[in-house]
Formats: structure tokens, C-alpha cells, sequence
């Protein structure tokens, strides 16, 4: 197996972009990457998105997107898997430069979600559940989350508060990044106070429905330095799955995707959870942070609201989360989110990002845990 | 929409049908053809009774598109007698009174209808046990 690296990262402002379409973003993001990698052709081009039919009545993502950045008739294709689209396509650019199959692959995540309006966009994101038995009885993914969000403050005796210092986090990280969709800082008070989705859960829990395209270019790690100065190594990739309903698992208040696929990815890499010095959270909902960083390794079951509320999280804390503003405040176009995590990452182990790192971590969630990819990145 | 895409199902959502596992006993809600405990295919149908607790809730004020018509509505995981967890919405309870542990049995309603002319479609949902009187 050949070791991968990232040569280029590339990605539009996350937001409500009117002007622009899907192809218009995705077109972007991959030659703003390629750009960054110096090159204007790659072997493959691997598409990570969740939803382009039911948002914009259009597939063949492979074929478009490679068309319209000019790339010509190259090997290309769409990797789904629900919000977690993006870290998975990521997981196949990995195998299929690993593998020796493709020189330099292209990685692009993209979800134009806003080209249907409210309560249609809920209920496709609520495809990312068991259709047939879960979002038939009319429950929003966020419902199901908040199911969630109530069995662990039960089990755990967690308040409220504690979980709100998630987004509170996330927002105070979003200003300094001018690819982020919300750039203010909010208080535990307007997340308390905000409008109920899903008891117990507020709006300013959620991630919020949004547009946006990044890429990654990657590579061989011996090729890799023939490109840049900087390259970053990809320790570990690695994907997993649990059952596609929340009411399959013997417990709601873990996922077993992430705990199976971080300790696939730590094995690789050779690193435990005290190596890491950095990790994009999958904050789509503050209940997800919290159980993230308890799978990942970071925090004790039921603490990890607390470890958070104690501002272990914060930039300059033990472990800064969600360091460019995270799903909550970056944005959540949900198969572009696992890119935005990797480049993130990258540009923290570049020394171009807000942190000091030599490793990092990225989690990326595909419904409410059914599949989890875990990314850990190194300083090449 | 087609009708045998809820038809099909129809059996299972009204009366709580699930599968049984030849091999190894356990109990699956909703149906399986492959047990994932112990991966026999010699499955056959089970019928759930329909009483639980509540393992777990939430009230949506946010629905997807389809069910606007009930909103605000509680939804749950439902801890059947039987040991499985159901997705379910609750119906004819107080919201304000819902709490975990609480006992439920299942009843038959209208989940939601394609539109003014439309096929309704049936399925359970489960309300708090009522006080014998």
C-alpha cells in the first residue's frame, strides 16, 4: 500500500450562494484546489454528495462536474452516504491512490441544498434515516437526534447548558474564517432561548441548511513532495457503519461507527487519542459533539459535554474542536462537510489555520451515526 | 407515489408484524430475511403485542413536508415488551406529561396523506395506557 498525501485544497464560501449552481460550486472548488496544487489535470475525480437528485433533480455527478472543470473523459464517480458523504468519498480517493489504481485523484464534496425551499429540505435530509420505519412516522432528523440528545441527558444527568458550549464554541471559531457561513459570536443564553425544532433540541443546536463545494487533491506521499513544500499525510482513513435505524443499537448514546472506525484509523496511523492535538467534530447537532469526543477517545461516557463546558475545546484549550467554526457556524452543505473537515485540518497542519498541530482528526457522520468515516492527518 | 411501495408494507405497520428467528430465537422489529445476530435466513413472521414503555421522546415543531397537519406532535422509541425499540409517534396524550419509563400500547392511525386525492396511509402509532375504570 502506497502512502497518500494531500498536494491541494480548495473550497467555495459556505452560504445561500443564489447566483450559483451546483456545478458552478463544484466546478470552483476543484480548480481552486488544483490551483493550490499547481496542476490542471487529474486521473480521477471522486464526488462526495448525498442528495443532488432530490435537491436538484440531477445525478451522474461524476459525469458534470468532470465535464464542466474540463477534465475530460477521466474515471469519475459519486460516493454517498448521507451527511457523511464527503469523508467517505475521501475514504475512496484514499483507497484509490493507496491502491496504486490512480496517480493523483481529485476528491470534491458538494450539496446544493437550497434549490428547494423549508420543509422539503427536512424531509429529504430525513432520508438519511430508515425511510420505511423511522421517517414515515413523520420524524425529522432532528427529531431522531433529539431522541437522542433525551436519553443522554437522562442516563448521564447532563444539562442543557453544558451541551450548548458546542455551538457557542463553533461560532467564536467561524469568525476568523471567511469561507464560513455565520462569522458572529452567539451566547449560551440566544442558544437557550432560540426556537424549539425537536424538544429538547434548539435552532441554535442545528447546523443549518446551506450551500457549498471543497476539494482535496491527493496523491502518492513519495510524489507528493515533487508538487509542495507542504504536503500532509493521511495516517489513517477509515469508514464504518452501524444499523441504519437508531432503534437497532444496543445503545443510543454511543455510535459504534465512530468507535469502530477511530480504532481502525488509530491503528493505522499508530496513534492514540493523546496524539491528537486538533479534531473537526461532527457538530451537526450539540448532542453529536459531545458524543463524538467520548467514541473518538477524547472525554469519559457522559462527560463529554462537560470536558466542553469546562472550554477544553476552545482555540488555546487541551484540544481545540471545530477550529474554522465546525458544521454549526462554518455551514453543514452535508456531502461537502467531510471536505471542509479535511481541509480545515490540512491548513492547521499547513501553518496556515488558527492552531499548531502536527496531527489532526476529522469525524464526518452520515445519518444519525449509520456511517462514520474518521480522517487522522499528519505535518508531512 | 405507487401504492405497493405502502402496501406492501401495510400488514407489518398495522398489526406490529415483525420475524423470529428459527435458529437462534431472536425477536426483529421491523421484518428481516437475515438475522444479524446469527446470520440464519430461516426467519418467520412475529407478532409484537404492542405494549411498551418509552425509552426515549421528542416533540417536533419542525416537520418535514407531510405531516404540517399535526404539528406539534411527540415522537419515540418505544421499548416493546418483547425487548426491540420501535420508531413511533406517540398520539392522544398530553405533551406536557410525556416522560421516560412511561407505559404505552399501540393503536392504528392516519400517518399522512398524498396530498387532497391521495393514497392515506395507515400505520401505528402508540398512546399512553389508559387507566382501567
Amino acid at each position: 500500500m502506497e502512502e497518500v498525501a494531500i498536494i491541494g485544497i480548495g473550497c467555495t464560501p459556505v452560504g445561500e450562494p443564489w447566483h450559483k449552481s451546483l456545478r458552478n460550486m463544484a466546478v470552483e472548488s476543484t480548480w481552486a484546489a488544483m490551483e493550490d496544487a499547481a496542476i490542471d489535470q487529474v486521473d480521477a475525480l471522486i464526488v462526495g454528495n448525498m442528495s443532488s437528485g432530490n435537491f436538484n433533480d440531477q445525478e451522474s455527478l461524476g459525469s458534470l462536474i468532470a465535464d464542466y472543470a474540463g477534465l475530460g473523459n477521466i474515471s469519475a464517480f459519486k460516493v454517498e452516504g448521507a451527511c457523511g458523504s464527503g469523508g467517505a468519498a475521501f475514504n475512496a480517493g484514499v483507497m484509490a491512490v493507496a491502491s496504486g489504481m490512480h496517480d493523483t485523484v481529485c476528491v470534491t464534496g458538494v450539496e446544493k441544498m437550497t434549490d428547494v425551499v423549508g420543509d422539503n429540505a427536512t424531509k429529504i435530509l430525513a432520508n438519511a434515516a430508515d425511510r420505511e420505519y423511522e421517517s414515515i412516522h413523520g420524524i425529522s432528523f432532528v427529531g431522531l437526534n433529539a431522541m437522542i440528545m433525551r436519553r443522554y441527558m437522562y442516563d448521564y444527568n447532563v444539562k442543557k447548558e453544558d451541551l450548548c458550549a458546542f455551538p457557542v464554541n463553533s461560532h467564536k471559531n467561524a469568525v476568523h474564517n471567511k469561507y464560513a457561513m455565520f462569522r458572529q459570536e452567539i451566547k449560551m443564553d440566544a442558544v437557550l432561548n432560540s426556537p424549539m425544532v425537536a424538544d429538547p433540541m434548539t435552532l441554535m443546536e442545528c447546523a443549518p441548511i446551506c450551500d457549498g463545494a471543497a476539494s482535496a487533491i491527493i496523491t502518492t506521499k513519495e510524489r507528493a513532495r515533487e508538487y509542495t513544500d507542504t504536503p500532509v499525510i493521511v495516517k489513517g482513513s477509515s469508514l464504518k457503519v452501524d444499523t441504519i435505524g437508531v432503534h437497532d443499537r444496543k445503545t443510543v448514546t454511543s455510535m459504534k461507527a465512530t468507535v469502530t472506525a477511530a480504532n481502525d484509523a488509530y491503528k493505522q496511523s499508530g496513534l492514540s487519542p493523546s496524539d491528537i492535538q486538533t479534531v473537526e467534530l461532527h457538530d451537526a447537532f450539540s448532542i453529536m459533539g459531545a458524543i463524538g469526543l467520548e467514541d473518538l477517545g477524547f472525554a469519559e461516557r457522559g462527560k463529554g459535554a462537560r470536558f466542553a463546558a469546562e472550554g477544553q475545546i476552545g482555540i488555546g484549550g487541551k484540544l481545540p474542536c471545530c477550529t474554522f467554526g465546525g458544521l454549526k457556524a462554518r455551514g453543514h452543505p452535508v456531502g461537502a462537510t467531510g471536505l471542509y473537515q479535511i481541509i480545515e485540518l490540512s491548513k492547521n497542519l499547513r501553518g496556515e489555520g488558527v492552531v499548531d498541530a502536527e496531527c489532526g482528526l476529522a469525524q464526518n457522520i452520515g445519518g444519525t451515526g449509520s456511517t462514520v468515516s474518521v480522517t487522522i492527518l499528519g505535518r508531512g | 407515489m405507487s401504492v405497493p411501495r405502502h402496501w406492501r408494507e401495510s400488514v407489518k405497520r398495522y398489526r406490529l408484524i415483525g420475524s423470529k428467528c428459527k435458529a437462534c430465537g431472536k425477536v426483529h422489529y421491523p421484518e428481516r430475511t437475515v438475522c444479524p445476530l446469527c446470520k440464519s435466513r430461516e426467519l418467520e413472521p412475529f407478532q409484537f403485542k404492542g405494549n411498551g414503555k418509552i425509552y426515549s421522546y421528542t416533540i417536533i415543531w419542525a416537520p418535514p413536508e407531510g405531516y404540517e397537519y399535526c404539528k406539534p406532535y411527540a415522537a419515540a422509541l418505544v421499548e416493546l415488551e418483547e425487548g426491540e425499540i420501535v420508531t413511533t409517534q406517540l398520539t392522544d396524550c398530553d405533551l406536557e406529561k410525556i416522560e421516560i419509563g412511561m407505559p404505552v400500547e399501540i393503536v392504528l392511525r392516519k400517518l399522512f396523506a398524498y396530498g387532497e386525492s391521495g393514497i392515506i396511509v395507515y400505520g401505528y402509532k402508540f398512546r399512553p395506557v389508559l387507566p382501567i375504570l
